[in-house]
């Protein structure tokens, strides 16, 4: 579903990401675990191009978004993303912050879109909250209207940046479990995060960053368990 | 004894700068040509403020718009580093010399140029002072640039950009006066002219300035509600 070729970026003279090749399979979660600055998130951000690799190829869906060409408005709507910020629209209601997008794009008519806005805040328990605006709510709620936010476009893949770092512990666990039942509805995803136990729990494939490249690629049970260079041991033994 | 004196030199006065032949007609007619001054000029600022600031911003955020953006910069160069007053008496006495556009459209004209030229900063600060995730989100979601920055950046820069817009209405408002100069017959101009009939200075030149204070004052009182209601949105 999705491949990225050799990608590189650097920044200025920093090379962030220094020659990335993997593969993502349809139904695939994928967790990105490393130490800051290890290009984790740089990563997650060429996936659907908010940053602009400087070298390398990234296909979805056998379309080349890094090629001249590309509509890539139009495949972003396929790429729902998660922000480790929420980066809700403060200026809009919590049910204008869901219609937004597919009524815009004439994907929906406003009457469809407030209907499914209604049931994703109802997933939520927010349906009380839909003509308030998002200053209002909390983080953890903050965060789950972002992602059902992202779910109105009906993506194909879920890109999560760090969702849970910005937020109080005790609201952690509400935005995992969110992104645990999508998982088990079949989602492809990829997540940047600092949750072990969460990657351990939901990934099927763990992959490890540092200096810009990906270090180790496993199942999260070998990649916990045999850790095969001496960088993952000398992580782990930090994180967990 | 004093006081009855006072009131009687007083309406005496009064009498002779607004009531006699009419002359407060001069006031009168003087606002009714500052105000359409200013609401021309505002509607024709606030466009090309908005214009200017969409390039500027797009140009800096993606490197498109290369040439417009070079004009635009050109234009704030030369707006904001020579006077109100000669901008005005350029466009009256040379680009207009020899049309036949009512003076008070070409005045009008030339302050909307104006005030362009500071409203595209303001608009330019309000945008860039919106946080780098919003324009992301918009985008993640598959919405073009433009469609993120209508809908998306527009309305919070905006919001954040009131202040420094109401400051700018009311310089604009008060800077109208300097249209006396190519012989529109605005507020202040009213006024002089009721001096150089009555020689009398306290009493025309007083009522104007309560009549400046007095449209500021308003002004003010609708700009912060018009603030209030933003913000609460904000919070709700």
């Amino acid at each position: 579903m999705i491949t990225v070729k050799g990608l590189r970026k650097r920044f200025g003279d920093a090379e962030v990401l220094r020659g990335i090749d993997e593969h993502v399979e349809q139904g695939e979660k994928v967790a990105i675990i490393g130490p800051s600055g290890s290009g984790k998130s740089t990563l997650l951000r060429c996936l659907n191009l908010l940053e602009t690799p400087s070298e390398g190829e990234v296909w979805f869906e056998g379309v080349q978004l890094t090629a001249k060409n590309t509509d890539v408005d139009r495949l972003r709507r396929k790429m729902g993303m998660v922000f480790q910020h929420f980066n809700l629209f403060p200026h809009l209601t919590v049910r204008k912050n869901i219609t937004l997008a597919p009524v815009l794009l004439g994907l929906q008519t406003q009457a469809e879109a407030d209907e499914n806005a209604g049931r994703l805040l109802k997933r939520i328990g927010l349906t009380d909250k839909a003509a308030e605006h998002p200053g209002r709510l909390s983080g953890g709620q903050k965060q789950r209207l972002a992602i059902v936010r992202s779910l109105a476009m009906k993506p194909d893949v879920m890109l999560f940046d760090e969702p849970t770092s910005a937020l109080d512990p005790e609201m952690v666990g509400e935005v995992l479990d969110l992104i645990k039942e999508l998982a088990a509805e079949g989602m492809t995803m990829i997540m940047v995060t600092h949750e072990m136990g969460f990657a351990r729990e939901v990934a099927n494939r763990i992959l490890f960053m540092d200096e810009g490249v990906i270090v180790e690629r496993n199942t999260p049970g070998e990649l916990f368990g045999r850790p095969q260079s001496a960088r993952l041991r000398d992580f782990l033994s930090k994180v967990l | 004894m004093w006081l009855e004196l006072q009131w009687r030199n007083f309406s005496d006065q009064f009498y002779d700068n607004f009531i006699k032949d009419n002359r407060w007609r001069y006031m009168t007619n003087g606002l009714v040509n500052t105000l359409t001054i200013t609401v021309v000029a505002l509607a024709l600022g606030l466009a090309i403020g908005f214009v200017i600031a969409y390039i500027r911003v797009t140009h800096d955020n993606t490197g498109k718009l290369r040439p417009f953006n070079s004009i635009a910069r050109l234009y704030l160069t030369v707006i904001r580093g020579t006077p109100a007053l000669v901008q005005l008496l350029f466009i009256y006495f040379v680009i207009f010399a020899n049309s036949s556009l009512p003076k008070i459209l070409v005045a009008a004209l030339s302050f909307g140029i104006n005030s362009g030229a500071y409203i595209a900063e303001i608009f330019r600060g309000g945008m860039m002072s919106v946080d780098k995730g919003q324009s992301e989100a918009g985008r993640s979601l598959g919405l073009n640039y433009g469609q993120t920055m209508w809908r998306i950046i527009m309305p919070q820069a905006v919001k954040n950009a009131l202040p420094a817009l109401g400051n700018e209405f009311i310089t604009l408002l008060k800077e109208t006066s300097i249209a006396g100069f190519v012989a529109v017959q605005e507020l202040t101009k009213g006024a002089d002219i009721i001096r150089s009939r009555t020689y009398n200075a306290f009493m025309p030149l007083t009522a104007a300035a309560v009549i400046y204070l007095g449209i500021v004052l308003i002004l003010e009182k609708l700009l912060g509600a018009l603030e209030g209601r933003l913000r609460r949105s904000d919070h709700r």
